[in-house]
């Protein structure tokens, strides 16, 4: 499952949004990734996500794969569009 | 004695003994080890001592601070438990390096990586995974980190850096202030210093070597110096400020929640001048009516690209929804003169003041003004926001700004996208033309705001930045307070209202006069909000306004300084 993310949070997936999205997947069993500009992390890693210094404006890919992706996709959506860190395309 | 000076980034004076936060000594030997499975499991033990200890700083940070700040702490324990970094560590193991070790080399790769992003906010975060890493490695060498919960007297804090940790062990009823040899005026421990209501100085380079634990020192906040064994004449000095400083923040308080009125009932607005969206939070902690002057080129420096769209628009937004319905003026960008971004590439002048600055770039690189614009008027939906162009000469380039700004207004509605309907649309007064025509101006705006820096730079033909010539940065000038007199009668007269929001709305001096000459706004950093809402209340504007003619009138800027020593401030 696949789903692009238009990040709109100020100052871009740093520390507070970041740490939003990973505390939100980590409980879940599937691999979940980050994809953005061609780089892929790992959505529980906050490392990996800060460290692809996603700026305001950009447009991220999340990828998951495993018997729970689809519930998954439903907590990433809210979290991101409810904590005002970006909105779907 | 010595005299150490810094970045000034939390008002106030203390007097205390220097302690210096010691680094711990966590140096350790590269060892091969050779049983793998329990270096491991001396690696695991760190991490979940170091969990417990950031879980504890966490839950004291919320109860001192408040959740918002708190939450780094929460970011932190994610990074300890990382699954990309443990993962590394855990490989390096595997591999034989001892866990010191490996820790070191795992988290240097993670802030080489931090390091290398080109936004200085990410740099920032590399003290969050030193923090991080410190305290595991403390802990896999059994090494206590600095408790400043033990301390017993009072003290100034001096440190090469803050750590957010740090900061949330800090007991306020020892620690006076604090002194590191980095920072800046928005790193962390900047804004818990502000938060704590302590003075700190930050950015001294030098401070920790130059300061002996133990010595008494002064710290003064307010002009980011630190004095060092000082002498009795120089702590005396100091005493005294410091009981002003007390007594009048005593006294100021009590204006945080009253209305900005003078004694005869005349309303005028105190606002607050901000450079970023963060510093709004000082303007509502000042119990100031609004904003008078965001300036947004903080948005457009430090970068090497301009920022998009929708980065603007969240950060006028924030500011705006901060802000809960005060007015909220926003001055579009003003790069140019002293203020230059490299990547407008933009050519060398001989006289960038008189140059390529301002609304003339704006109203030559229209992509670039429109999307600005465009920002501004999606986040107008949110709060009272009022539009002002800066550097206006000519009616000629006010009617296009505006016109170009009412052509975006109107592609967004048609689009859909929710504008304010009482957005007011104003321009700056800083080229003494547009201060001598401003009737002229006065039909075409919805407001005046007075920016006095430039208007007496341009008034008197002087850089205010080179000094052999400062003598002529006068704003008691009589030139200037006509120019003044004549933009609020020009403005008063079509029903407009005028703002100031440069030094000189602050002023003492220029305070009484600008109130008996009308002006109804006032605009200034925020620790000078209270200060002058307290003086205009002891202020009868129908009694000022009687002295407004022979004002007037008076030759010199020496002259008026004493007109008003003599006659004005001495008011019963």
């Amino acid at each position: 499952m696949k789903k692009m993310f238009n990040i709109t949070a100020p100052e871009g997936l740093h520390a507070r949004p970041a740490a939003l999205l990973v505390t939100a997947v980590t409980p879940f069993e599937c691999d979940v990734q980050l994809t953005y500009k061609e780089k892929s992390v790992n959505l529980k890693s906050i490392m990996g996500v800060m460290a692809l210094g996603i700026a305001p404006g950009s447009i991220v890919e999340i990828s998951a794969e495993g018997p729970d992706a689809e519930k998954l996709f439903q907590t990433i959506t809210e979290v991101i569009v409810s904590k005002g860190i970006g909105e779907e395309c | 004695m010595l005299e150490i000076q810094g970045i000034a980034v939390s008002q106030g004076i203390a007097f205390a003994n220097a302690y210096c936060l010691k680094e711990p000594d966590l140096s350790y030997e590269e060892i091969k080890v050779a049983d793998v499975d329990a270096e491991l499991e001396r690696f695991k033990v760190a991490v979940m001592k170091t969990k417990a200890e950031l879980q504890e700083i966490y839950e004291i940070a919320q109860k001192k601070f408040g959740a918002e700040k708190a939450a780094i702490f929460a970011a932190h324990l994610l990074v300890l438990e990382d699954p990309e970094m443990l993962a590394a560590i855990e490989a390096k193991i595997q591999t034989g390096m001892n866990a010191e070790f490996a820790l070191d080399e795992a988290s240097n790769m993670f802030i080489a990586m931090f390091e290398g992003l080109d936004n200085v906010y990410m740099q920032e975060r590399v003290s969050d995974i030193r923090d991080v890493s410190k305290r595991v490695l403390a802990n896999l060498l059994g090494v206590e980190m600095v408790d400043m919960n033990r301390l017993a007297s009072d003290v100034i804090i001096v440190s090469k850096d803050l750590t957010p940790s740090m900061t949330a062990m800090l007991d306020t009823k020892y620690v006076k202030g604090f002194i590191t040899d980095i920072g800046g005026k928005t790193s962390h421990s900047a804004i818990l210093a502000r938060t704590l209501e302590i003075p700190a100085v930050v950015g001294t380079k030098n401070a920790t070597q130059d300061i002996q634990h133990g010595t008494p020192i002064i710290l003064d906040g307010t002009n980011g110096k630190i004095i060092v064994n000082a002498t009795l004449e120089v702590s005396g000095f100091y005493r005294r400020q410091q009981r002003i400083h007390n007594e009048e923040n005593e006294e100021l308080l009590q204006y945080r929640s009253l209305p900005s009125i003078s004694a005869d009932g005349f309303s005028v607005e105190i606002a607050g001048n901000i450079g970023n969206p963060e510093d709004a939070e000082m303007v509502i902690n000042a119990g100031g009516d609004g904003i008078g002057l965001f300036r947004t080129e903080f948005l457009y420096m430090e970068r090497r690209e301009l920022p998009t769209e929708e980065e603007q628009f969240q950060a006028y937004k924030s500011v705006l929804e901060k802000m809960q319905g005060k007015p909220t003026i926003v001055r579009t960008l003003d790069i140019g003169g002293d203020k230059n971004l490299p990547y407008l590439k933009l050519a060398d002048e001989m006289n960038p003041f008189l140059g390529y600055r301002a609304i003339r770039i704006s109203l030559t690189q229209q992509e670039m003004f429109r999307v600005q614009l465009r920002a501004l008027l999606r986040a107008s939906a949110y709060g009272n926001l009022k539009i002002m162009f800066p550097m206006i000469a000519t009616l000629g380039e006010f009617k296009m700004a505006k016109a170009i700004l009412l052509e975006e207004k109107q592609n967004l509605e048609i689009g859909g996208c929710p504008v304010s309907e009482t957005l007011e649309v104003g321009m700056m007064i800083e080229i003494p033309s547009a201060a001598i025509i401003a009737d002229l101006f006065a039909k075409e705006v919805d407001f005046f705001s007075i920016g006095t820096n430039d208007l007496i730079q341009y008034t008197l033909a002087a850089d205010r930045m080179n000094e052999n010539v400062s003598y002529l940065y006068q704003p008691y000038h009589p030139a200037v307070l006509r120019l003044i007199k004549n933009v609020i009668d020009a403005a008063h007269h079509q029903g407009k209202w005028v703002g100031m929001c440069g030094e000189m709305a602050a002023d003492e001096i220029a305070l009484p006069i600008l109130l008996g000459f009308g002006l109804n706004e006032f605009s200034m950093s925020a620790s000078s909000i209270l200060k002058t809402r307290a003086h205009i209340a002891k202020l009868s504007k129908q009694q000022l306004m009687t002295h407004n003619e022979r004002i007037l009138l008076l030759s010199t800027s020496a002259e008026v300084e004493e007109y008003v020593k003599k006659n004005l401030l001495s008011q019963p």
